[in-house]
């Protein structure tokens, strides 16, 4: 089990190393950064001396390492627009990002998971038909037209929900949260469900074939000969041999989660970092897009690294070290 | 006569398809009395695990029974309702398949599973249940059942798997265990041993058993009855050693050519050339006709029921009152047939 995790682990900052060479790249060669940096007006000299102070003369290799440095302790730079710290910048937005995102994960498994097992059980069923059939919809219809349509109906006809922003929110020691009042939790219905459907259908759909899968081995039939209830067959049998298939799948969906953020957020100009990295695109703001892909990168490796971890917790043929003291008998 | 263990009478297996329905088991009687072996042998297709199925309640849908009935102890159960069966599953009724690699749930200890099953159908404590676990982990012959009471199934061998599924087959003393070819998927080697051990356990707890299997040795050494299938139908039923000894189908016959040790499968030594028809195309009248060396006109027009000869029965025409040769004459025609008249049968 250690020994896994550190394997893991050597991968995971293999993966990060190689994610800040691209971000390095893109900081020193899209544009000069020195001219991003200074007006027009600044005149040569000025520009060589920023140069040397920024560094940039010296050997590629000393100028990673010192990125590298610098980012492993959430030192990102400057921002080119605002001429802020990045991190700052960052770590302002990362609770509505992170919140929203926790959301629309949870939703998706909440509702998915129960749906995917209905589904699988009841394969003929006139509701599991229905099911289907709204999944297609909601695997099809592009992610900001799913926001479009729902501003439309309960913030535009209704006037139920708000269109845009946060609503109000509470500040714990500089995370600024939802979470603690209604008006907040009603601000985050429309961009979490829009942000999640797509993964709650992905998530139904995969819990549905994975069921019908295990429903048909041979433990499940010897299960129903030795007479367990089928609540025990269909739960505690079949339902935990999907597992870890929807852990994974869940796993790398919330890394996609925290990536596609960027498109609801900017639905509905919700606050968070995708919405600030679109900025950021928009103004060729290097050091804001390169943080923010080395910190999605991040996140990613992180929840890897945690259902890397899960399958040992489900599924005991993993563990591997105790298996080979016994492996015959 | 005492109320048998198990009667089946008539049983019809059905599977609807798009070609039309399939019958695969095909109006078949038999019975089993308490703490008795019955082998069912016969050529791949025959039947056999379908009638396992459909005696448990577990026939896979599509597949359904179309007719007949299924009785346990007198009370019929194949029209009981899911959750009625349900507990006579494993209860009174126990089940072991082929591939003890795959029967086992993975994810679970074996104590777990089997204290599972021993909680679904006593009302015996969490600590009851395992001391019992551990108690049948030794019966079976489990090594150090306390650690390996809380071990999982991967941490198995093949062999010490299929003890532990007659561990759970076994573990509420149920009436009736179908063993549908319990030893197939396994080493050669260890067959004999789980073959042994089923015999023994199932003699002193005096539970019948109904074994599946393509191992005539396996049948000579463990079956006291034993029925023979072709094509959905019971060819011949008898005690063991009339059948062996003194088969009086033709199919038995060239099935019985030659008895190996423990450990061979019929199939592999199969001796009539030819092979047994399709569920689609099954012959009128006898379904043995076009491989039989014996046949005669009625076999071709007229399906034969179970006759009664000495101790077995046997569907044969041959055996028949009115359009047979006479059951002395007929026995020593099928006695005296060799592999070299089936080939010619065969080539007809
Ligand atoms: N789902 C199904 N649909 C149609 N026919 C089926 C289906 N399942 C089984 N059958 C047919 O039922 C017949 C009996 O099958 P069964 O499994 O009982 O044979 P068996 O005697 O156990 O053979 P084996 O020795 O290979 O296990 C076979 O001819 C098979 O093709
Ligand atoms: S009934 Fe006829 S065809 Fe069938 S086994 Fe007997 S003799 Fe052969
Ligand atoms: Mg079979």
């Amino acid at each position: 089990m250690v020994a896994f995790v550190i394997r893991r682990l050597i991968q995971s900052l293999l993966v990060m190393f190689f994610v800040a060479l691209v971000a390095f790249t893109m900081f020193r060669f899209v544009g000069d950064p020195v001219h991003q940096m200074v007006g027009i007006e600044t005149s040569m000299e000025e520009r060589e001396a920023l140069r040397e102070r920024l560094g940039l003369r010296d050997p590629l290799i000393v100028q990673f390492a010192r990125f590298v440095g610098n980012a492993a302790i959430g030192d990102f730079g400057l921002s080119y627009q605002h001429k802020r710290p990045v991190a700052e910048m960052l770590l302002e937005r990362l609770p509505a990002t992170l919140e929203l995102s926790l959301v629309s994960a949870v939703f998706a498994l909440a509702v998915g998971l129960p749906m995917g097992v209905y589904t699988g059980l009841h394969r003929h069923g006139v509701l599991s038909k229905f099911f289907l059939t709204i999944s297609l919809i909601g695997i099809s219809l592009p992610t900001f037209l799913i926001g479009i349509l729902l501003i439309y109906l309960f913030s535009v006809q209704l006037g139920v929900l708000p269109s845009f922003g946060r609503g109000s929110v509470v500040d714990l020691g500089g995370w600024r949260t939802n979470f603690l009042t209604v008006d907040g939790w009603k601000a985050l219905i429309m961009p979490s469900i829009t942000l999640g459907l797509f993964q709650l259908t992905l998530i139904m759909r995969l819990v549905r074939s994975e069921m019908l899968e295990v429903l048909r081995t041979d433990y499940i039939k010897f299960a129903r000969a030795r007479g367990l209830a089928d609540r025990a067959i269909n739960f505690g049998h079949a339902l935990k041999n999907t597992m870890v298939p929807v852990i994974t799948i869940t796993g790398l969906q919330l890394g996609s989660i925290i990536a596609f953020a960027i498109i609801t957020e900017t639905v509905f100009q919700w606050p968070g970092m995708g919405q600030m990295f679109l900025l950021a695109v928009q103004n060729v703001d290097i050091p804001i897009m390169a943080s923010y892909l080395i910190l999605i990168a991040f996140f990613f490796v992180v929840i890897n690294l945690i259902v890397d971890i899960l399958y040992y917790v489900v599924d005991p043929r993993l563990r591997v070290d105790t298996a080979t003291a016994n492996g015959h008998g | 006569m005492a109320t048998p263990l198990l009667e089946v009478r008539n049983l019809v297996v059905q599977f609807p398809t798009r070609r039309g329905t399939l019958t695969a088991v095909d109006d078949i009687s038999f019975h089993i009395d308490e703490g008795e072996v019955l082998g069912v042998v016969g050529e791949s297709g025959a039947g056999k695990s379908m009638t396992g199925a459909a005696v448990i309640g577990l026939l896979e849908p599509p597949g359904r029974i179309a007719g007949g009935q299924v009785l346990l102890q007198g009370r019929r159960i194949d029209n009981l309702p899911y959750e009625q069966m349900r507990r006579i599953r494993g209860k009174e009724i126990g089940a072991i398949f082929q591939d003890p690699l795959t029967s086992l749930n993975p994810l679970y200890s074996v104590g777990r599973q089997l204290v599972e099953t021993i909680q679904t159908h006593t009302d015996m404590s969490p600590t009851q249940a395992r001391a019992r676990t551990i108690e049948l982990l030794t019966e079976v012959g489990i090594p150090a059942p306390e650690r390996r009471v809380d071990q999982y199934p991967h941490q198995f061998s093949g062999g010490m798997r299929q003890r532990v599924v007659i561990a759970l087959a076994l573990c509420v003393n149920p009436r009736l265990i179908i063993a549908d070819e319990p030893t197939t998927a396994l080493d050669v080697s260890i067959q004999a041993q789980i073959i042994a051990l089923l015999k023994r356990l199932c003699r002193e707890h005096g539970t019948a058993v109904m074994l599946v299997t393509h191992d005539m040795g396996v049948i000579a050494e463990t079956a006291d009855r034993v029925a023979v299938m072709y094509a959905g139908r019971i060819a011949e039923i008898g005690p063991v050693r009339e059948v062996i000894k003194n088969a009086k189908h033709p199919y038995t016959h060239g099935l019985m050519g030659s008895i190996p040790a423990v450990g061979h499968d019929a199939e592999r030594l199969e001796q009539i050339p030819g092979s047994m028809p399709r569920l689609t195309d099954i012959p009128q009248g006898c379904a043995f006709n076009p491989r039989c060396p014996h046949v005669f006109d009625r076999c071709r027009q007229d399906r034969p029921d179970l006759i009664p000869v000495e101790d077995s029965r046997v569907s044969c025409w041959l055996y028949d009152r009115a359009s047979g040769p006479g059951i002395e004459v007929a026995k020593a025609r099928v006695a005296s047939t060799h592999a070299d008249d089936l080939q010619e049968a065969a080539d007809v």
